[in-house]
């Protein structure tokens, strides 16, 4: 198998994100206009100055990106459409980089984003993919809080993690959530609390669900050069990984794709697990971060509650950690949890993470993971980030 | 073991009846393969036929060798419990009225892992067996049951919703004149039902068990003309709210062609069977649909007693067969129409029967004994269809190889 | 004043009474039995076409169906095979003077309360000529039994050896027939012979015999009770169906007031 080439001189640039609402009247056009005029004015760009575009989200339809163009009065050389959920951040950015790197592309938008409605989510989950309308909404009709009950439960079984091990993740997060202000959970959680939440699917209680959520996220990639003409803050893109569908043999989903890419990621980076001032997991439930830390060999396979309890998560922690509060407290907004690390990540290392930053954070791991098309979820993405030494 | 069910007490008059609500019912064309196998009670997956690996869930390619040739064969189907959960909150009405609902993930010995509802028996880590069930939107599910019988089984509330079990229902057999109808009674009785009322018309005309079939423990004679629209239409508005399966077992049979054959019995043998399941419909159909939710004692069932001639004439019985393959039509009619309740129409394809209509046919033929039989276990299986007798189920396997061999061999001539 | 005119006035000022001999056509009503290999008479049926509502606003109206001999019912000859070469033999050719008419009425009910077989013998006409006087030409007679009060089993009143209910033997239905030319017969039970008249020689000798001699025969009557032994009029119009062997049919009768 081939190796990946290097990023060489392509850069993130200009993050922003749109403040969550719990319930927004608005559409999913609304929320995407707004993270692409949030990105382009941290950019300090005009829209004429994008020729890539790239777009993430569930409730555009009946549009697609395509539709967005004319909607957005662009006239992109390059597009793109990302169906991946809490993949698409890792896999929009690899994209656009490579696009950029190779001059299909000078400057791409890459936003994700979607509006919350009253019963929209319920009519997302009724329509997600086929295997999921034919083998398990029929069975209880639990969404995804049942699908990751199930795996919570295997985990559970196979490994002895307890809930007190995702309760600490949920908590530190929580008090990340407090230092960010665009956070949708803004009272402080204790374990006691974690603990005794009402529960939903057993072993899942109410404080391992995401909340559904309207918001957007957004960021710029191009040259390295663009973005030293125009005086941004920049971050290199050190390694990807993407995966999907890996290890379809395995009875239930005890590991991700990352288990059959993280030696190549860290190869490529130049760095180690250890290296890492932060890392952004994909968090639509504990159990996943989890199997993100061994997958990408912070520890061994079944290791995580061991490993992540001698831990401090938090953002003053030894092992900052879903430093905005990840979507378990700042929310889901659909597409946009995708992006909700990276966006944070490319905040962190470019030294703009404010009430958040952690003190000196230059190389941050980004995690995604996506699309629970009946069983467990088939995508699986990674990215490092490097700020240099700003 | 499971709680057994225990009779439920009366209804209070002053809480509103609660509303149908039915289980995600979209499905892929490939899923459906599911519903059929699950209509009449076998458990089948997809099998490659040309690499043999068992695919789920229902695809339209292999996932091993991407072949697009996937026939449904029955499956073993033994595996193994790997994990489980409670479903305690859910956006969807049917099963927000139904938590706290137990699914669980079952490794297939054959293959495919599984999302399965679990019955309370099943412990986690343990052996269990997936049966192939109709849930209320009338598509197929599999559900992990223990490998061994469990004390009060059906009993289980998950179970429950999968079947249409007499079990402390009321129910409604049309035509006490049958041999079916004291058969019915006792096997229903047998089965729990709390309540077994029998339609009889011309009261003022005699038949022979009428005295034993009126003495039951449990059974009420009730005036019903099946062919007449005022008698149908007075007793479902005495009967019609409590009705919780009806069992149309009314039949009218002469034997006789098409030519020389009588216009009055094919008449009669039409009102029984075609126009007496439409005003049976029409008279009972929306009460039953309305309480199709109705906790223990809910409406469940129309189970309609067929000839297997439905599917391809006797011509020996032509117009029999022909009024059958009407009412056959009518009741996927019915069918649909009772959908939104979370009905089933259970239709019992009976071959020729004992009785002074079919002396001239020979053996083997099936009793009222038999197809009672089979009405009872299609309604705990909760199935659309039941073939009883060997007859029967030749017919269909007959039909199902190739209808018009079938015609023609019927019709004469191939041996 | 013409007989007409003092026949309404007699009706308006009720000294001539109306009297209805007609049972209400019901689906639950009894018809005949036949063995189950022959055609059956079919049941009165009544189907809604609409009633003020979709299916037409304003009015309500039914489909109604039944056999030529359901419910309170007219025989035309042409209803037996002796007398299928009758001239005029179905109900459509029937000449409508024979629709209005004297009644005899032979009170049977007594002996029909102590034997549900009881016969309408040659003796007990003579014994009902010896008090009311001889039997007219061309008039209906009626035998009374006052069946029309039993209902449902009770009035079929089948056993495994079939129906049983009264009705005239062949001796009594000859002479009827032969020597006083009547010109029909009528009864209160579901025909005009008795319950086991197959078993006479001949086999139902009243639709026999009658049917035969262009006799007309009147079944399922009621309220027999109430006309006098002789003086009545009766009328009874069968619907003219073509080819028509009987009809469901309004009896009525004309009695003077206090005669019965």
């Amino acid at each position: 198998m081939s190796r990946r080439r290097p990023y060489d001189g392509v850069v993130l640039a200009a993050p922003c994100s749109v403040p969550y609402v719990r319930y927004s009247t608005e559409t999913a056009h609304h929320w995407l206009a707004r993270a692409l005029k949030g990105t382009l004015d941290a950019g300090g760009l005009a829209k004429e100055e994008i020729d890539g575009f790239s777009v993430a989200s569930f409730t555009l339809f009946p549009d697609t990106p395509v539709g967005l163009t004319q909607h957005f009065g662009l006239t992109p050389r390059w597009l793109d459409s990302i169906p991946m959920g809490g993949a698409s951040g890792v896999v929009a950015l690899r994209r656009a980089a490579r696009a950029v790197q190779a001059g299909d592309a000078d400057i791409v938008a890459c936003i994700a984003g979607d509006t919350n409605q009253i019963d929209s989510f319920r009519k997302l989950l009724s329509s997600f993919s086929r295997f999921a309308m034919d083998a398990a909404y029929p069975y209880g009709y639990g969404g995804p809080n049942a699908m990751f009950a199930l795996l919570t439960d295997r985990y559970m079984q196979e490994y002895g993690a307890t809930r007190e091990d995702f309760g600490r993740i949920c908590v530190a997060q929580r008090q990340n959530a407090l230092r960010y202000p665009q956070a949708i959970m803004r009272k402080p959680l204790s374990l006691e609390a974690y603990l005794a939440a009402r529960p939903i699917a057993d072993p899942i209680a109410l404080f391992d669900c995401v909340m559904p959520c309207a918001g957007a996220e957004g960021l710029l990639v191009m040259r390295q050069e663009e973005a030293e003409r125009r005086g941004l803050p920049h971050a290199h893109l050190a390694a990807t990984i993407e995966r999907h569908n890996a290890f379809p043999d395995d009875p239930m989903q005890l590991r991700g794709g990352w288990a059959m890419d993280a030696p190549e990621l860290w190869e490529m980076a130049g760095a180690g697990p250890e290296d890492m001032d932060l890392v952004q997991t994909y968090d639509d439930y504990p159990v996943i971060s989890m199997m993100q830390f061994e997958d990408l060999g912070f520890c061994a396979k079944g290791a995580a509650p061991a490993f992540l309890r001698g831990r401090d998560l938090t953002v003053t922690g030894d092992l900052p950690h879903n430093t905005s509060g990840g979507q378990l407290s700042a929310g889901q907004a659909g597409a946009a949890g995708g992006f909700i690390g990276l966006v944070e990540a490319l905040r962190q290392v470019t030294g703009q993470a404010g009430p958040t930053q952690v003190p000196g954070a230059r190389r941050a791991l980004v995690s995604g993971f996506g699309m629970i098309n009946y069983d467990r979820g088939l995508c699986s993405g990674a990215a490092v980030l490097d700020g240099g030494a700003a | 073991m499971s709680d057994p069910l225990s009779r439920p007490s009366k209804t209070n008059p002053q809480t509103p009846l609660r509303v149908p609500a039915l289980p995600p019912e979209a499905r892929s064309r490939a899923a459906m393969g599911l519903t059929a196998a699950a209509a009449e009670g076998r458990f089948a997956l997809q099998h490659c036929a040309e690499c043999g690996r068992v695919q789920y869930p229902p695809r339209d390619a292999c996932h091993a060798c991407l072949s697009v040739d996937l026939p449904w064969r029955d499956t073993d189907p033994v595996g193994t419990l790997l994990a489980d959960t409670v479903v305690r909150a859910s956006p969807n009405l049917y099963f927000r009225d139904r938590v706290p609902w137990r699914t669980g993930t079952v490794r297939l010995d054959a293959g495919p892992s599984i999302v399965v509802h679990v019955h309370g028996d099943c412990e986690r880590g343990a052996r269990v067996r997936l049966t192939s069930r109709l849930d209320r939107a009338g598509q197929g599910v599999l559900m992990a049951l223990p490998m061994e019988e469990t004390p009060n089984m059906a009993d289980d509330p998950q179970l429950r919703e999968l079947t249409a079990d007499p079990k402390h229902r009321r129910i409604l057999i049309t035509d006490a004149r049958q041999d079916t109808a004291p058969a019915l009674a006792r096997a229903l009785l047998a089965a729990g039902a709390a309540e077994i009322m029998v339609g009889e018309a011309e009261g003022w005309r005699p038949w022979p068990g009428r005295e034993r079939l009126a003495a039951m423990e449990g059974v009420t004679l009730l005036p019903l003309d099946v062919t007449d629209t005022a008698s149908v239409e007075t007793l479902a508005g005495e009967i019609g709210g409590k009705t919780d399966i009806l069992i149309n077992n009314a039949r009218f049979v002469r034997p006789g062609g098409l030519l020389g054959g009588d216009p009055g019995f094919a008449r009669q043998e039409m009102e029984v069977a075609y126009f007496g399941l439409m005003r049976l419909a029409q008279a009972f159909g929306p009460a039953m649909r309305a309480r199709g939710s109705d906790g223990v004692r809910s409406a469940v069932a129309w189970v309609n007693i067929l000839s297997a001639h439905a599917l391809s004439s006797d011509p020996a019985y032509g117009t029999f067969s022909a009024a059958n393959a009407a009412a056959l039509s009518l009741s996927q009619t019915l069918r649909a129409d009772l959908r939104p309740g979370g009905l089933r129409v259970l239709n019992v394809f009976a071959g020729p029967t004992e009785d002074d209509w079919h002396q001239a046919v020979p053996p083997p033929k099936v009793t009222g004994g038999a197809i009672a039989r089979s009405v009872v276990e299609g309604l705990q299986d909760g199935l659309e269809e039941v073939w009883c007798g060997d007859v029967a189920r030749d017919l269909r396997d007959r039909w199902r190889q190739n209808p018009k061999v079938l015609e023609r061999e019927l019709t004469g001539g191939a041996t | 004043m013409s007989v007409l005119a003092d026949l309404a006035l007699a009706l308006s000022g009720g000294d001539v009474e109306v009297v209805d001999l007609t049972h209400t056509l019901d689906p639950d009503f009894p018809v005949i039995v036949l063995p189950p290999e022959f055609g059956q008479c079919a049941r009165f049926r009544m189907e809604e076409i609409s009633a003020y509502d979709h299916r037409g606003p304003s009015w309500k109206w039914h489909d109604i169906s039944m056999s030529e001999h359901t419910g309170t019912h007219f025989d035309a000859p042409s209803h037996w095979i002796s007398g299928r070469n009758v001239p005029h033999g179905s109900v459509d050719e029937i000449p409508p003077s024979a629709f209005v008419g004297p009644v005899c009425v032979i009170d049977c009910s007594e002996g029909a309360a102590g034997d549900e077989d009881y016969e309408l013998t040659p003796d007990v006409i003579e014994a009902w000529e010896a008090r009311h006087g001889r039997i007219p030409e061309d008039a209906w007679v009626l035998m009374r039994t006052d069946w029309s009060k039993r209902t449902g089993a009770a009035y079929i009143n089948l056993r495994e050896d079939g129906a049983h209910s009264p009705g005239p033997t062949p001796a009594a239905i000859r002479l009827l027939v032969e020597e006083r030319n009547i010109r029909g017969f009528g009864t209160e039970t579901v025909g005009t012979d008795a319950g086991q008249g197959s078993h006479y020689d001949p086999p139902f000798p009243a639709h026999h015999t009658l049917h035969g001699a262009g006799k007309y025969g009147l079944q399922c009557l009621k309220g027999l009770d109430r006309l006098p032994p002789t003086g009545a009029v009766l009328m009874a119009a069968p619907l003219k169906i073509r080819n028509g062997t009987g009809s469901p049919l309004r009896v009525l009768a004309l009695i003077e007031k206090d005669s019965a």
